[in-house]
Formats: structure tokens, sequence, C-alpha cells
């Protein structure tokens, strides 16, 4: 059951050409398993909160099929949807209380007063808002608000539960506690949910699967895992987490993966792949800055106080010799981890990360270093994909 | 699913029929201004063209002619800009002094300068003869002067600017309080000294809000027939009195209605500078949280001098009114100045009538008007329909439209069949409902724009239909917005008089005709007293809605009817 698109296109009058057309999301089709977490991630205006109103039913679709539990709903109108939205401003009701707000729903549905008192007051004893029943909306903090706008879908008992990027009011702390709560209610209530969030941290941590967009497109959709290290194409690599692109050319093809050279010369095995490849082929090789290795290869600025532990740490090279050799030139020191741009000659700094620097040591500004990958932390994608 | 790529229009057709509530309302309400705004003002046109041989320019000929009558529309022109200025002057004077300084008494300036917004228009005009005019109390009991040329243009433009620098006041104080102090508190940081701070900063800023003031005093003084009814006198002719004299004095109509033509030429031209050009220059300065900052901005020299001259426009407001309510108890103004209740008994004698009638039509108008304006404020703002502009200009076009053009096209249009409704209740209370419509559409408009639609949304997600969002979710959270506006508009509808003069017949009076027809013949005692018991109603009605709204509402009411 769950939810099915079939082909969604959207098209807008553009606001600033009028006459001319946007279209806001092309041929967008999915289908979301009961009781799955889908995120759609990407930039704004990639279509993302379109896609969540046509499900909801705000929007219609110019071309295509919205499926709800198994049944067409193209012409229906949001308040005949099986779906309940929390929005990204809450939308909660000012002349209503917390209890009110949170019954509204079964009200409408004209159910009698006592089952809505016992409902309402289970749903807020699961959601911790009992002792707000009475209050008013502008008395509560935006952690609260966010819990009565969720607590105001779920009551409902929807098949589908909308969320327009509901954490973007709060701040930081905030939202990593609501994300996980909002994870755990979704897993107590097993609701087909549909995400909708530019932060990647988010849809990692809440999602099943991930659906990135850009500008209307569906780029990828896989779980945070592929997407993060198997991506299909430059711009999921590029938007998910920071990245080091390499250029090479394919020379062999392996049962488990293919070899590559690289334009300045090494040459290097890479596991994984985005799509089958030829011998001679050119691809761009992923590597996260965290799967990258360094080794000292000395200094010239004799650093002091910090030092590398080993010059052999995590090396693996065919012919003894680094991936890339280089410079670094900026340390971050963030704590649990260390963080390096390293100029190498090329245009665009190699970025690395290293982890526990309490133990490990870290590199000075100006130390030489080793660069080298394993062929399971390396991604290959198509040069011009 | 249809794709929608056809004319936007036939789109909007088509979602206007598959919805017949929205339908059937659009229509009616498009059908009732069409009727009660445009029909009217379209007669109007018409009967300037009229001659004796059918269609033609000869009554606009004949008016161009006239040196008296093209007299009267120069000097229209001319009090409405020098109004328009100086008043816009007063008003950011106030508007600048109790929104930047510390100065005392910040909330009595503020309740002076609103007093003319709750009044009849006229009172500066009655007050000013009492003060200078024959038995003037400053001019001939004072200072012994006889006859001391008050009527015409010094005596008028005083009483305008008096009368009119409040409505600058508040869209100015407005405008100042929504440019951020933190604006002028970086100038100052980056070494701006507090007179380049005003000039570079806050004045730039403000310049929008200011062209904005004085094209509104520049439309309420074009319109104003009051003031220069009793104040202009036959040596400085002004339109609004010409063309009812026209009409009313030589019944002749059509160039009652060339002269109306003229009057709403300059003011709709206004109108639409102000709305389409002027509002678009509007700065946005407040974003994200409110700022809060200390005053500091205005050196302590300069704040006592702000203070000086507020304080001295604030005493000739307070002389105004105190003259009129002195005057309603003076035995015989000026000559005989013991205090007798002989006024107000006629008032509650001979003139109840008249009372009774006043309260009858505003109480009916107002609130209709205002459940109109909601409507009309809830259509443009929410929904997609054909002919949405048009609703939205023609239902605010009673507001630069002046009421002589309005009083004129109402008798010319409801005179005849199909609709004869002269001397009737029903002309007065369809002239007031739909004059007083802007009022309520742009509190309306202005709450909705408040109200973030993803609320009307979340209650259709949770199943609620069209029907059950407006009366359940939109309704009660506009309500507050309703009563403020019903506040204003019954303030104007008590105070109407250029269109009501035309209206009015022996079956159904108004207290403003009644003040203006006892001014003319002399009975200052009397205007004076009614004057007080007008005041006194609209004061009360004022507390009366307040009260139920903060009794309702609590704080939220009682901020939205903050005047």
């Amino acid at each position: 059951m769950g939810v099915k698109l079939v082909n969604i296109t959207k098209v807008f009058p553009d606001p600033h050409h009028p006459g001319r057309e946007v279209v806001a999301v092309r041929k967008v089709s999915i289908d979301v398993k009961e009781g799955e977490f889908v995120t759609f991630l990407g930039p704004s205006g990639c279509g993302k909160t379109t896609t969540l109103r046509i499900i909801s039913g705000f929007e219609y679709p110019t071309e295509g099929e919205v499926w709800i539990s198994g049944k067409l709903v193209n012409n229906d109108p949001p308040n005949k949807r099986d779906t309940s939205m929390v929005f990204q401003s809450y939308a909660i009701f000012p002349h209503l209380s917390v209890s009110q707000n949170i019954g509204f729903g079964l009200e409408l549905k004209g159910l009698p007063k006592e089952t809505i008192r016992a409902e309402t007051e289970r749903i807020m004893s699961v959601m911790n808002l009992t002792n707000l029943a009475n209050r008013r909306p502008d008395q509560l903090s935006g952690g609260q608000q966010q819990r009565v706008a969720l607590a105001r879908a779920i009551i409902n008992k929807p098949s589908v539960l909308l969320f327009d990027e509901p954490l973007s009011n709060l701040d930081a702390k905030l939202r990593e506690q609501m994300r996980l709560e909002i994870r755990k209610i979704q897993r107590t209530f097993g609701i087909t949910s549909i995400y909708v969030t530019h932060d990647q941290g988010e849809a990692m941590t809440v999602s099943d699967r991930i659906v990135v967009m850009n500008e209307g497109n569906i780029m990828q959709i896989g779980t945070p895992f592929e997407i993060y290290s198997r991506p299909l194409n430059r711009f999921v690599a590029d938007f998910i987490g920071r990245v080091n692109f390499f250029e090479g050319t394919v020379t062999t093809v392996k049962e488990q993966g293919i070899s590559v050279r690289f334009t300045h010369g090494v040459e290097r095995d890479v596991d994984s792949c985005s799509r089958d490849f030829r011998p001679g082929e050119q691809v761009l090789v992923v590597v996260r800055p965290e799967s990258l290795k360094l080794f000292s290869k000395g200094s010239d600025s004799k650093s002091t106080g910090s030092t590398v532990n080993k010059d052999s740490e995590g090396v693996s090279s065919k012919t003894g010799q680094a991936f890339l050799e280089g410079r670094i030139d900026k340390v971050v020191y963030l704590g649990s981890v260390c963080e390096y741009e390293i100029e190498t000659g090329s245009e665009k700094p190699v970025l690395a990360v290293t982890h526990n620097p309490i133990e490990e040591g870290f590199f000075q500004p100006g130390d030489f270093v080793g660069i080298d990958f394993t062929p399971i932390s390396a991604h290959a994608l198509p040069q011009n994909g | 699913m249809v794709p929608s790529r056809g004319s936007r229009w036939a789109r909007e057709i088509r979602f206007l029929l598959g919805d017949p509530l929205l339908f059937i309302v659009v229509f009616f309400v498009l059908a009732s201004l069409i009727v009660f705004i445009l029909y009217p003002l379209v007669r109007v046109v018409a009967t300037s063209f009229e001659t004796p041989k059918g269609f033609g320019f000869t009554v606009f000929l004949e008016v161009l002619k006239s040196k008296y009558l093209l007299q009267g529309f120069w000097n229209s022109i001319m009090m409405s800009t020098l109004t328009a200025i100086g008043g816009s002057f007063i008003g950011y004077l106030f508007a600048y002094t109790l929104s930047r300084t510390d100065i005392p008494f910040k909330k009595l300036f503020h309740v002076i300068a609103i007093i003319p917004v709750v009044s009849p228009p006229f009172i500066g005009a009655m007050s000013i003869i009492m003060l200078f005019g024959n038995n003037g109390l400053i001019t001939y009991s004072l200072l012994g002067i006889n006859n001391y040329p008050i009527y015409g243009f010094r005596g008028l433009l005083f009483a305008q600017m008096i009368t009119f620098f409040p409505i600058a006041y508040i869209t100015l104080r407005g405008v100042l309080e929504s440019i951020s102090p933190t604006l002028e508190d970086a100038a100052l940081d980056l070494g701006g000294s507090r007179w380049q701070v005003f000039r570079k900063v806050t004045l730039p800023l403000s310049i929008p809000g200011i062209a904005s003031a004085m094209l509104v005093l520049f439309i309420e003084t074009m319109a104003d027939f009051g003031n220069p009814l009793i104040l202009a006198g036959s040596q400085f002719p002004i339109l609004s009195v010409q063309a009812y004299l026209q009409i009313t004095g030589m019944f002749d109509l059509p160039t009652g209605s060339a002269l109306a033509i003229l009057l709403l030429v300059p003011s709709v031209t206004a109108y639409i500078l102000q709305k389409y050009w002027v509002s678009r220059k509007q700065y946005i300065t407040i974003t994200g949280k409110p700022t809060t900052s200390v005053i500091k901005s205005v050196h302590p020299m300069a704040k006592w001098i702000l203070f000086g001259l507020c304080l001295s426009v604030a005493l000739l407001v307070l002389l105004v009114y105190l003259t009129i309510l002195w005057g309603a108890f003076a035995n015989v103004w000026g000559t005989d100045n013991t205090l007798t209740l002989k006024h107000f008994q006629y008032v509650f004698g001979v003139g109840f009538r008249a009372v009774l009638d006043t309260l009858t039509i505003s109480g009916i108008s107002t609130p209709l008007s205002g459940i109109l304006g909601m409507v009309v404020a809830f259509l443009v703002v929410r929904k997609q329909f054909p002919g949405k502009h048009f609703m939205e200009f023609t239902s605010m076009l009673s507001f630069a439209v002046p009421g002589t053009v309005i009083g004129i096209g109402y008798i010319l249009a409801f005179n005849s069949p199909p609709l004869v409704l002269t001397g009737t209740l029903a002309i007065l209370l369809l002239n007031f409902i739909y004059r007083y419509i802007p009022v309520g559409i742009q509190s309306g408009i202005a709450i909705l724009r408040q109200i973030d639609p993803a609320i009307e949304e979340a209650a259709i997600d949770l199943g609620a239909d069209a029907k059950k969002t407006f009366f359940r979710v939109t309704l009660p959270l506009m309500v507050p917005a309703f009563f403020s506006g019903l506040i204003f508009a019954f303030v104007r509808a008590m105070t109407a008089i250029s269109a009501a003069i035309f209206l009015v017949s022996s079956h159904w009076n108004l207290m403003t005709v009644q003040i203006m027809s006892q001014v003319e013949s002399g009975r200052l005692g009397a205007a004076s007293a009614f004057s007080v018991i007008l005041v006194g109603l609209i004061l009360l009605a004022i507390f009366v809605i307040r009260g139920i709204l903060l009794y309702r509402y609590g704080r939220l009411g009682g901020k939205l009817l903050n005047i």
C-alpha cells in the first residue's frame, strides 16, 4: 500500500515572467512502502516541497498519478485524503488551546466528546504534553509547538504522515533531539511517513530511504548508506557531505570493481562503481575526507608539540608510493575530529579528516603528508554524469 | 488529470464552477459593487455630458468659461496641496517626537492627536468661527476686533490642517515604528552625528511614508465638504461646495455633475499614485526578532524643542475642542457666556429625531459594511477567481471618490426606475455600507496577511471542508479585526456629511446635517451641543466595543484596538 507517485510533473506560471512557465517537478516516480520513512532531500527550489504538497492535495499535479493506500487520489481535495501534515510553521490554531488543537481532527469527524477527550489525553501523554493541555499556543516554546503539531497530525491515525521541514525553526540542539523523537514516534505508530528537508544530517538520521532532488528531478533514491557512500552522480556526491573527486581512466575491469589510472599517473583499485565501465572510459572517483589516510613525509617548519605516531599508518600502496603528496594548508581542530585542507598542486585542495586526534596526534600547517585510500572506500562515477 | 496548460482565465472559471458556494458569493459581491459603486459614478459622468441637444461637451465648456467655477477648482487643488504638505509636516513632527524621544505626557499627546479623527471633520471650522469670527472669543471679546476676516483662505487652511494632520500622524507613526531602531544605532555607531543619522537614515526611510500620507491628506481635503461650507465664504469658493450648491440651490444637475468630475479626477489620480506607486516603495526594515533599543538618537536640546512644538499644536487642538464644549453650554456665544443647558434641551427635544436616525443608520450600516468588507478581504487574499482585481479596485474606490461625487451619483442613479430609493432609509444605508467597506477590507486584508495560510491548510488537511475551515478557523481569527474595522467605520458613518447631505430627507435626517444647518443659521450653541453629543456617542461606542474585545480576547483584542 503506502504511497505511489507515477510520473508526477508540476508546471507553475513563472511569477517573474508573466506568460512563461516553470517546471517545479519533472516526471517524479517513487513507491513508498507501508510503514516506510522516506525523506525528500535537496537544495531550496528543487521541488521537494511541491512534491509533498501534491501528495497532501494542496497542489494538483499537471501530469501524473498520485496513489495513496492503493487508491488513485488525483482529484481528491486535501480534506478527503488520508494524510496528515506537520507544517514548517506548525500552523497551530492560535485561538484554540493545546488540547483543542490536538482534538480538532477528531472533532471534525464528529466523534463523541468522550472519545475525543480520551484519545487526546492518550496522545498527549505519549507526547509528553499532558501538563500543557490548557495552554494557549503563544505560551509554548518552539519544541512544544512542534510536538503539538505532531500530536495533532497523528491523532487522526492517517495512512500517511507528511512533514514539511518540521524542524527548521528550532535551534540546533533541539533539532537533533526532535529528529530522534520523530523517528521514535513514527516507529511506535508504524505510520508511512514522507519527510521534506534540506538538512542532510536530519535526512540521514530519520530515513529508511532518501530521495535526493535537484531542479525538479530525482537524482537518486536510496538508503542513507547508498546516498552517502555509493552516489549515482556528481550532484549527489557533492550535495551530501564533503567530498574529494579524482579524475582518471579505467585500465582494467575486474570481478569486483575496476582499476583506474589517475591523471597524475598513479594507478589504484576502486571497488565500487555507479554503473558498469569499459576499459578506456573516463571516470570520476569519489573518496570521502574521512576515508583518506594521511602519513607524515616530514615538515618544513619543524613542527612543535604534536606529532603523528607512525609514518606508516594505514598505508597500502602497491608501489610503496603514496597516491598523492601534499602540504597541510589549513587545520581545523574540532575535538573529536581534525579537518585538513591539503595543497597538492591541483586546482582544489584535498579534504581529509582524522579521528581521535588526542591519541593519533595531528598535523600542523606546513607539514608534508602522503595521502592514500583503500579500494573499498572509493567509488567511481562516469565523468560526465 | 487534465493538464491545466490552458489560459489562466479558463482554469479559474472552471475552478469557480466547481465550487458553487464561492461562485454565488463572488457573483453577488461583484454585482452589488457594480450597482452601488460603479453605476452611480457612471451616471455622474453621463449626466455631465448631457445637453439639451443630446450628448456633448457644452456643460464642461460652460464650466471652463465661468471664472467663478474655475476658481473653485484651483482653490481646491491649492488648499489640498497646502494641507497635504502642512498636515504631513505636523503629523511627522508628532510621529517622530512620540516614537523617537522620551518626552513626558506621550500618552496624552497621542490621545489629543487622535481626537480629530473620532469627531466630525467640520468641528475645526465651527470652532474657528467661534474663536475668530464676528462674535469670536479671541477677536471680539478679547481683542475687541469687529469683523475679523477669518472666512476664506487663512481660516480654512488652519481648520484643514487641524482636522487632517492626525491622519498623517497615524500613518507616519506606523512608518516610523516600522523603521528598526537598530538602523539608527548602527548609523550612530559608525560615527554619524544625531542630525546626520536623522537626515541620512531616518528621513530617507520615511520618505515613502510621507509621500503616502501627503496623498491621503490631499484626497481627504479635496473631498472635504463641512469645513469649506462653513469657512470658505463667497470670496474663496471651493469645488465640493460649489457642486453641492449647483445641485441643491440651482437644481442644475449637469453642471453639478461636471464639477463632481473635476473633483473626482485629481482625487482618483492621487489615489492611484498612492496605491500603485508609493505603497510599493515602502521599506521593510524589521526582520526576524523584534529589536528593543533605548531611545538615544535625539539630542536633549532637540528633544525639548520638539516637545515645545508638539505642545503648541496639542494646545491648539485642545482649544478647538474646549471651545465647542464651552459653546454647548454658553447662553449666547460671544455676547452672553453664562452657562445654560438650553442647547441640550433643544437637542433632546426637537433635535432628537436626528440623533435616533443617525444611530439607526450607523448602527445598521456599519456591521453590514464590516461583514461585506471581511468577505471581500477573504476573497481577495485567499481565493483565485476571474474579476478579482476588479473586485479589489472597485471596493477600495470608495475611499478615493469624494463624498460629494458619490452623493450626486446616488441621487442621479436611484431617483428613477428600476431602483427608486430617494428619501428612503435604504438609500442612506446602501450609501454608508458601500462607502465604508474599504475600512473593513483594509483591516481584513491586514489580518489575513498575518494569518499563515498553513493554518487554514492544517484545518483542511485534518478533514475540514471549505465552509468548516472558514467558520471554525478563519472567521474566529478575523473577529478582532472585524471589530476594530467596525469602530472606524462607525466613526466615519456617524460623522459623514458630504455624500449624506444629498440623501437626507424629512423622514430620515442626520446629526451632522443638523449641525451644518444650525451653523448656517448662526445657532452656534445648538450646533455645539449636537457636536458634543455626537462625539460623546462615538466615544461611548468605542469604549463598548473595546470592552467587549478586551473581555473576549484579552490582550490581543486590546492590541488590535490601539487607537
